[in-house]
């Protein structure tokens, strides 16, 4: 079942599609890999009964939420969230200083 | 090429050498090909225009068991590719009508795929996810408490309820630290680091609680290392599983090159699924 990797890569854990749980391959093979439109146009997350099953199948957020694991929401190396208000405030504070340059040289 | 199949395309590669193992199989059943465009190799298949044309794909996705058979068919051929090549995955359900489609695609996204090919060469992605099992020996939390009256008063009740919740609690706390070092140490050894949503137990049919599911882009070199790191860690009422090596689905997104949309983007889906 296992294959040889080039590199002597350790591989017990064979991801060859047939002994791999399928939450794994759904949220890498839906969620990752490169998007390219072809020439049939479809936007995975515009199907919204696929992406309701998704959401039932890959999410437990809120229940770790529940229990107080949510560390990932507030470290900005694993959250875009966080990181978008680290840029926020980043923004705001380059703004503030632009003004008080503009100030002094005004 | 008749009208009625359609190309799907798995992966893009540069040129390799090696062959791919025998017996690899696509989603309709034969192997894979190559296509050759310039200095790309686009990884193709014909499907049937009756699953794959727009209307019937879209209502075939609904289909959760269609939906679970191709997903593995993509992964197969990208895994088998994995131990040719460095490939770059394309999303399920790129199609393309015919040959000169595919071509178009190589190049127009020609750039993207030569820097993803780039950054992500001699690269493979890994699998962690840890559980954690709490109270393992208190039963299941949502199970219904058993009835008051059937060992003792009613506050030995309460105080078996209160101790049990305690001792919950802790585990949570242990599961919680052993995350936050594991991530931070495996962060180390790795090229880079993403944290997917916790995986359902429904689907994936896992006991526990999964409250880590990360995957780690590492070099081939350093994956000795990496797996051996994760096979040391051990810890009561916390399970870690390890898989791959993957094909670095999670890093060949264009995420690094285009960080404010795309994280946009994936912050905005994330907030419609709450």
């Amino acid at each position: 079942m296992t294959t040889p990797r080039p590199g002597h890569l350790p591989s017990p854990y064979a991801s060859d599609g047939s002994s791999a749980n399928l939450a794994d391959i759904l949220e890498r093979v839906l969620d990752k890999g490169v998007v390219i439109a072809g020439d049939i146009r479809i936007n995975l997350l515009d199907i919204e009964l696929l992406t309701i099953k998704l959401r039932l199948v890959v999410a437990s957020v809120d229940r770790a939420k529940e229990m107080g694991i949510d560390w990932w929401e507030s470290d900005p190396a694993l959250s875009s969230r966080a990181r978008h208000s680290e840029l926020a405030s980043e923004n705001a504070e380059l703004q503030r200083r632009i003004a008080e340059l503009e100030e002094r040289t005004a | 090429m008749s009208a009625d199949r359609l190309r799907y395309v798995y992966a893009v590669t540069r040129p390799f050498d090696g062959v791919l193992p025998e017996g690899v199989q696509g989603i309709d059943g034969e192997p894979p090909r190559l296509l050759r465009h310039g200095d790309l190799i686009a990884v193709t298949g014909a499907v049937p225009a009756e699953d794959f044309d727009e209307a019937p794909l879209r209502a075939r996705l609904e289909d959760l068991d269609w939906l679970a058979a191709t997903a593995r068919a993509h992964d197969a051929v990208v895994a088998a590719l994995s131990t040719v090549t460095c490939p770059l995955p394309l999303r399920l359900a790129t199609v393309c009508r015919d040959d000169s489609g595919v071509r178009r695609l190589l190049e127009e996204g020609h750039e993207r795929f030569v820097r993803a090919l780039q950054r992500l060469d001699g690269r493979v992605e890994w699998g962690v996810k840890v559980y954690a099992e709490p109270g393992a020996g208190a039963g299941a939390e949502d199970a219904p408490p058993a009835a008051p009256g059937a060992g003792g008063s009613g506050r030995d009740y309460l105080r078996r309820r209160l101790e049990a919740r305690r001792s919950r609690e802790g585990d949570w706390e242990r599961a919680d630290a052993l995350c936050r070092r594991l991530h931070a140490e495996l962060s180390g050894l790795a090229e880079a680091a993403t944290v997917h949503r916790p995986q359902d137990a429904r689907l994936s049919g896992a006991a526990g609680v999964n409250v880590l599911n990360a995957a780690y882009l590492v070099d081939r070199t350093r994956s000795q290392g990496f797996v051996e790191l994760v096979e040391a860690v051990s810890e009561p009422g916390v399970r870690v599983e390890l898989t791959g090596p993957w094909a670095p689905y999670s890093f060949a997104g264009i995420a690094e090159e285009g960080p404010v949309e795309s994280d946009a983007v994936a912050a905005g889906t994330r907030e419609a699924g709450r």
